[in-house]
């Protein structure tokens, strides 16, 4: 806790030094963007575009997440959908987000269900991939163990495959966060009328580099935080079991 | 109640598409109350024939007749617990009916009385093993499956082992199978041992030890592991 503390405030002290030597207009350092970020969060717009956009993060995360489970699941377990399924998987994994954002847009229209879905296509191949390969890693002696002893569906998936799946899940869940957020903010500018995105557009339009860290830089702040809160203390629960190394 | 396995034929697939035979033409019968041992060359099949008995594999021609009413209990040649739950939890997840008095004195009986909560990363691999039979006792299992349940323990802790697990199976009417490639576990455990041939694999021969263990001395046990050891050179 306190290594990631003194990382974190020394990549400040590294900000501070080299807009120190750079032109204010191009790299103002961290006091000039604080000030900004103080008036924007004064006059309420940051706080109200932050909403925004984490709403957006959270439904397009969980849709995929959910949708993603399923599949990866469904896939790992089940050779004939897996070859069925794997083609799709590598095409939409390999389709630009840009291309999945505009044919949304154009396909469902300027509103915000293109823009959620079309975020949620981008980060369902991952899902799925990552799931998938969880599955596969499954112990199938564990699995004999549970129907020789007669467990039924439900306390296999509880007990036998979620402890294995934990961390894919975690780990599909902290690259799933970072991609959605930076996809949201594409979808904003390209076709949405709040948020981040949009305001980051207004600020390019301005060329007004603090205004624009000003509201790149909170959400920034609020992974670390569900980083540091949510997904690390879910992994340590989670592998609680594991004997330490001394 | 009665155990009848007859497996006619169970064969692999090989990569290359081959059918390999494990199994031809194996049969035997246990009665209520009485132990099995199947003995015989690494890699003959045993496991297969394990798996076939606890409901695993059904791709086989042949029938297995087990006890319908009640439950198959199992031990594995790895412990196979959850490495995420205690003990305890291992054994209640199994046999959530079972009383708390109940896995109170398998735990007793078995030495796990103080390690109940610990995870099994955290157990001795004799520890891990005992853990395991009391899992599947605590089914209250009337077919109970061993497979080389005590391979890989140093001869010491092994017959202490096999000291616990005949108290346990004493006191219980249930039909044991066990697997094992060691004639003295086999004569201290079974009262009837089956003696299995290389691949495809059969039963080549039965020896009977029931009623004679109780007061068999060391000229009888001799004898005993000389007509495995001549069945064993004949298949």
């Amino acid at each position: 806790m306190t290594t990631r503390l003194i990382s974190l405030v020394a990549l400040i002290c590294l900000w501070q030094i080299v807009a120190h030597f750079a032109n204010p207009r191009l790299l103002p350092g961290p006091m000039a963007v604080l000030t900004t970020m103080t008036s924007e969060a004064a006059s309420g717009a940051l706080f109200a575009a932050l909403g925004v956009t984490l709403t957006r993060v959270a439904a397009a995360f969980l849709l995929a997440m959910a949708a993603g489970s399923a599949i990866g699941y469904a896939m790992g377990r089940n050779a004939l959908f897996d070859r069925a399924a794997d083609p799709w998987i590598i095409v939409l994994l390999n389709l630009p987000a840009l291309v999945i954002i505009v044919l949304a847009y154009i396909w469902v229209g300027l509103n915000e269900a293109a823009a959620i879905s079309a975020v949620a296509l981008n980060k369902l191949p991952v899902t799925v991939v990552t799931i998938r390969e969880g599955v596969r890693a499954l112990d199938t002696r564990l699995d004999e163990m549970a129907r020789v002893f007669g467990f039924s569906p439900v306390k296999r998936l509880a007990h036998v495959v979620a402890p294995q799946l934990a961390p894919y899940f975690a780990a599909a869940t902290r690259a799933g966060l970072s991609l959605v957020w930076k996809i949201v903010l594409v979808v904003e500018l390209m076709g949405r009328p709040n948020g981040v995105g949009f305001e980051i557009n207004t600020a390019f339009q301005l060329f007004d580099v603090p205004l624009l860290l000003a509201y790149a830089l909170p959400f920034t702040a609020i992974m670390l935080v569900i980083e540091t809160l949510a997904v690390q203390p879910f992994e340590r629960h989670v592998s609680r079991w594991r004997p330490r190394a001394a | 109640m009665r155990l009848e396995a007859r497996v006619a034929e169970k064969s692999f697939r090989t990569a290359a598409g081959q059918s390999v035979p494990v199994i031809a033409n194996l049969s035997f019968a246990l009665e209520e109350g009485e132990t099995g041992a199947l003995i015989g060359p690494s890699g003959c099949g045993k496991s297969t024939l394990m798996r076939i008995l606890a409901g695993l594999d059904r791709n086989f021609d042949g029938s297995v007749h087990i006890p319908t009413h009640g439950k198959v209990g199992m031990v594995f040649q790895e412990p196979r617990l959850l490495p995420w739950r205690s003990v305890e939890d291992n054994v209640r997840l199994a046999a959530p009916h079972a009383s708390d008095a109940e896995v109170a004195t398998l735990f007793a009986a078995l030495g796990l009385s103080e390690h109940r909560a610990h995870f099994p990363g955290e157990l001795s691999i004799g520890l891990a093993r005992r853990a395991a039979l009391a899992r599947a006792f605590a089914v209250r299992p009337t077919l109970l499956l061993l497979d080389e349940p005590f391979v890989s323990l140093d001869a010491p802790l092994a017959r202490q082992l096999q000291g616990d697990l005949a108290r346990l199976v004493e006191s219980r009417r249930m039909i044991v199978v066990l697997v094992t490639h060691d004639v003295d576990e086999a004569i201290a455990l079974a009262d009837r041992i089956f003696v299995l041939s290389a691949r495809p694999t059969h039963v080549v021969g039965e020896i009977r030890v029931k009623n004679q263990r109780a007061a068999m001395n060391d000229e009888e046990r001799k004898s005993i592991a000389a007509r495995i050891d001549a069945l064993r050179g004949a298949a």
